[in-house]
């Protein structure tokens, strides 16, 4: 009984299971990562060494506008899933990929002009620990989104060099799985940095 | 020479960051070691260089080691970097340990600066680049042959964590050649490894290397655990796994949680240190606890992330060699999983004197005595497990039973420290030296050279030799008590950690006990390499290929030494514990060595360069970073990420090992099991032993 070349390309879904497993638990990982800047972020919200306040600093339309960026994107993440689970024509995935691409550079340009704004503000990370510590914390889920962009563009490119083989539906789930947790942390982030900043 | 040569392309390097340049200047004794060392690591590689040239192994080396997926050959690789670096770290022990020695009301042969670098690299080396490597190694070795596995879960990933610690261990060897190393030990505390205390290079080469190193530990974890989860063979059920899978499982679940703080911490030290973050620095709203937090959070489990693997070993060796089953076998999956838990409870107890209530020291007290209970339950199960069986004391064991005694008065004085008002009055002298010694030799050291030796024979088919074998143990455990007792009392006595010059003479004695001890750790260290290289020389005579020197019980004995590349021709069939061993022994209805009725092709993956090139240039990376080469930093990152964009778009990654061929493999394999002489079990430490043993 030997395989065909094409067969051992295509792992079984038994290691389909296993890749699934392994991202979940780096996501996993990564979530201690964040969960450990939150808890640093919570300890030196008072450190402001007399310098800019959240409450002066945070602006809420900016960043509600943003969340609803991230979600849209999440939404339409979900529908290219449907659309390659489905079979439905590559046009379709591709839409729906470009679609979240530019929602995610959309978000990202906004958030660049927020971190401008505050440093035009004179609320750069040098200025205090509680600016430190957020500089920590939200920047790194904007590298995140930043590798995400990157990543997506790169599975853009493989769909259409190499089509949709195992591995490429395999890393498209991947990415779909890290997408959406980006989501989840940017809304930890909503809640407990900007809303929490006006709250206090 | 103390002006930057060329800050565009180089940096801030200047001439006098070479040690052989400091030593022309100044040619004080700690310079002419710090020349020595830099030079001994220069001839070194060209050495290795010029003997791979000679003899034309290079290819050999690249194809057949160096880009290879195979997790039997990546665990090799793992333990080989231990043992180098080991080899570093003891000898600087050994310089610490002379320096304290005259440095008696006399500055000694090292300056301060020296000294301090010496226990930062000593301690960093040790935990991040001698045992980290080593148990991970181990695991990656044994552990799929233990559960029936033809390899990891992620092979290709699993060389990409080989390649970022060795990166690291690079970074710390570039140390030795340019620039100096952090002085601030090898927790790094800040505000003192902070710009505004150590702007030199070395708290950055401490940085990057530990984040390589915890980088490529969160991989393993994440791998180990996976594969423990889902390559199982089939029928083998948790319950049914050799313990030291457990253990290697709950130092996988500990690396994928605790590794993340370290990597937060040095990032966030990175941050301060290259961008002027305020994070720890003493002004502006910085907060240095959260660093000891952070730390400690990995730092505690990283603790049992080093001591289980060991206690799996004990378990198998204990077993092994009582010839009997392991006692209590599910209390010790419990005590493992309960140590794993509470590991996270106690970060506390690492700075019981940093400012916090007398309450929350208190809670974290108990905490960490209650650690002891599990800890307990092992010891008792292993006692019971020799007791009225038929224990052959061979090198593992004899490493196991030294285990036994040791660490337990290790775990005494863990006990004492555990209570914070005593903590007070020990805080930062010797006696925590010599506690954590006490846990971490036998713990650590000596649990890893019991698997070293145990696993030996089917790692490379030939036993290792049994009298220099016992020569190094004994060296050891001697080395460890002389070295280290003296220490419990220097400590109680109030000498401080750290210290470079001594002003209390009535220390000198207990000083000159622990430079002898030291000595002998050093020549115990040398027997290794000696009995390396007579077994090597003797292999023809030491060969097990029938793979089963030690009557073993579970699956990886019951394969060829060395095993195959896909280790098992038919993946088995597991229905309970000990499998193989039930099997020799006729407790069970199937035979050992059963003939399959048909052989498959096997599916084993391709070499691929793209490991090494990831780890390699990340190191290159992060040395442009530590030298402020921006150029270099960034070229390193980007060869880094396009050699991972490159491999996922590689299609072409496996190969098919025909039926046939495995066929053939695996006849040759039986053929020589059929002849091979079977021996009884006490004269396995002979040349009689071919690796089949007495049913």
């Amino acid at each position: 009984m030997s395989k065909t070349a094409t067969e051992i390309e295509q792992p079984d879904a038994e290691q389909d299971d296993t890749a699934l497993f392994g991202f979940w638990i780096f996501l996993m990982s990564d979530a201690v990562i964040f969960a450990l800047l939150f808890a640093t972020y919570g300890t030196m919200t008072q450190a402001t060494a007399g310098g800019p306040t959240a409450a002066a600093e945070f602006k809420l339309v900016p960043t509600f506008i943003e969340t609803l960026l991230l979600l849209t994107s999440s939404a339409t993440f979900g529908r290219a899933s449907v659309a390659m689970k489905y079979d439905e024509p590559r046009r379709v995935l591709f839409f729906w990929l470009f679609v979240t691409l530019g929602l995610g550079l959309v978000f990202l340009g906004f958030e660049a002009k927020d971190f401008a704004d505050m440093f035009a503000d004179g609320a750069y990370p040098s200025r205090s620990g509680f600016l430190s510590a957020f500089f920590a914390l939200v920047p790194l889920h904007g590298l995140h989104v930043v590798a995400g962009c990157f990543w997506l563009i790169v599975m853009i490119v493989q769909v259409r060099v190499i089509g949709l083989d195992r591995r490429v539906k395999l890393n498209l789930l991947r990415l779909g799985l890290f997408w959406h947790f980006l989501d989840v942390v940017w809304i930890a982030i909503f809640s407990v940095v900007y809303l929490g900043g006006h709250i206090a | 020479m103390n002006t930057p040569v060329w800050p565009l392309l180089l940096g801030r390097f200047e001439w006098r960051d070479l040690p052989f340049v400091r030593a022309i200047l100044d040619p004080s004794a700690s310079n002419l070691v710090g020349a020595f060392a830099g030079g001994l690591v220069v001839v070194g590689a060209i050495v290795v260089a010029l003997v791979l040239t000679r003899y034309g192994k290079w290819r050999y080396l690249w194809s057949e080691w160096l880009t290879s997926l195979d997790h039997k050959k990546i665990g090799i690789l793992y333990i080989a970097l231990a043992f180098v670096m080991l080899s570093r770290a003891l000898v600087e022990a050994v310089l610490m340990r002379g320096q304290q020695a005259v440095a008696i009301n006399t500055p000694g042969f090292l300056t301060p600066d020296h000294f301090g670098e010496l226990f930062s690299t000593h301690g960093s080396i040790m935990i991040f680049f001698m045992a980290m490597p080593f148990l991970t190694g181990l695991i990656n070795f044994v552990m799929p042959l233990q559960i029936g596995a033809r390899d990891m879960a992620f092979p290709w990933a699993n060389s990409v964590a080989l390649w970022l610690t060795a990166g690291g261990a690079g970074l710390m060897m570039a140390s030795l050649i340019v620039g100096q190393f952090s002085t601030g030990g090898w927790t790094g505390y800040p505000p003192f490894t902070e710009v505004a205390f150590s702007p030199d290079v070395g708290p950055d080469y401490w940085i990057w290397a530990v984040s390589l190193g915890s980088i490529g530990s969160t991989m393993a974890g994440i791998n180990i655990a996976c594969t423990l989860y889902k390559q199982r063979a089939p029928g083998m059920a948790f319950m049914a796994m050799p313990l030291f899978c457990w253990t290697s499982l709950c130092t996988a679940i500990l690396m994928i949680f605790a590794m993340p703080p370290l990597t937060v911490a040095t990032a966030l030290l990175a941050l301060d240190r290259y961008l002027g973050f305020h994070m720890f620095t003493n002004d502006l709203g910085g907060n240095m606890m959260n660093y000891a937090n952070l730390f400690w959070l990995f730092g505690h489990p990283e603790v049992y992330i080093l001591i289980l693997p060991a206690f799996g070993v004990y378990s198998e060796v204990v077993s092994t060699f009582s010839t009997k089953e392991l006692y209590g076998y599910t209390s010790l999956v419990l005590a493992t999983m309960v140590i794993a838990v509470l590991s996270f409870t106690v970060w506390v107890h690492h700075f019981f004197t940093m400012g916090q209530s007398a309450n929350l020291n208190a809670v974290f007290g108990i905490a960490t005595m209650t650690i002891g209970v599990p800890t307990g339950v092992k010891i008792y199960d292993w006692i019971w497990t020799m007791f009225r069986g038929e224990v052959r004391f061979t090198v593992p064991m004899l490493y196991a039973l030294a285990f036994m005694m040791t660490f337990v008065l290790g775990g005494f004085t863990g006990i004492l420290l555990a209570m914070p008002p005593l903590d007070y009055l020990v805080h930062n002298t010797l006696f925590l030296v010599a506690h954590f010694h006490n846990m971490l030799i036998p713990g650590l050291l000596y649990g890893m050279l019991a698997g070293y030796h145990y696993w030996f024979p089917k790692a490379f088919g030939f036993r290792l030799d049994e009298k220099w074998g016992r020569i190094a143990f004994t060296c050891w455990v001697v080395g460890f008590y002389l070295a280290f007792m003296p220490l419990y009392v220097l400590g109680a006595s109030g000498m401080a950690r750290r210290t470079h010059e001594i002003f209390d003479p009535s220390f000198r004695p207990w000083l000159y006990v622990a430079m002898a001890g030291a000595g002998v750790l050093f020549c115990a260290l040398g027997s290794l390499f000696v009995q390396l290289v007579v077994s090597i020389r003797n292999r023809d005579a030491l060969r097990v290929f029938a793979g089963d020197p030690w009557d073993g019980r579970t699956l990886e004995w019951s394969i060829a030494s060395p095993p195959p590349e896909y280790n098992f021709a038919v993946v088995p069939n597991v229905d309970g514990r000990d499998i193989f061993y039930r099997r020799k022994h006729a407790e069970h209805q199937a035979p050992p060595y059963a003939e399959p009725y048909a052989y498959e092709d096997i599916v084993m993956p391709r070499n691929s360069a793209s490991g090494v090139a990831i780890g390699v240039f990340a190191a290159v990376s992060a040395f442009g970073l530590i030298w402020h080469m921006w150029w270099l930093g960034v070229a390193g990152a980007v060869v880094g990420i396009a050699a991972l964009v490159t491999r996922s778009f590689g299609r072409d990654q496996h190969r098919i090992l025909l039926a046939a061929d495995v066929a053939r493999e695996d006849r040759r394999w039986r053929a020589a099991l059929a002849e091979a002489r079977s021996i009884s079990r006490h004269t396995e430490m002979t040349t009689a032993n071919q690796g089949l043993a007495e049913r």
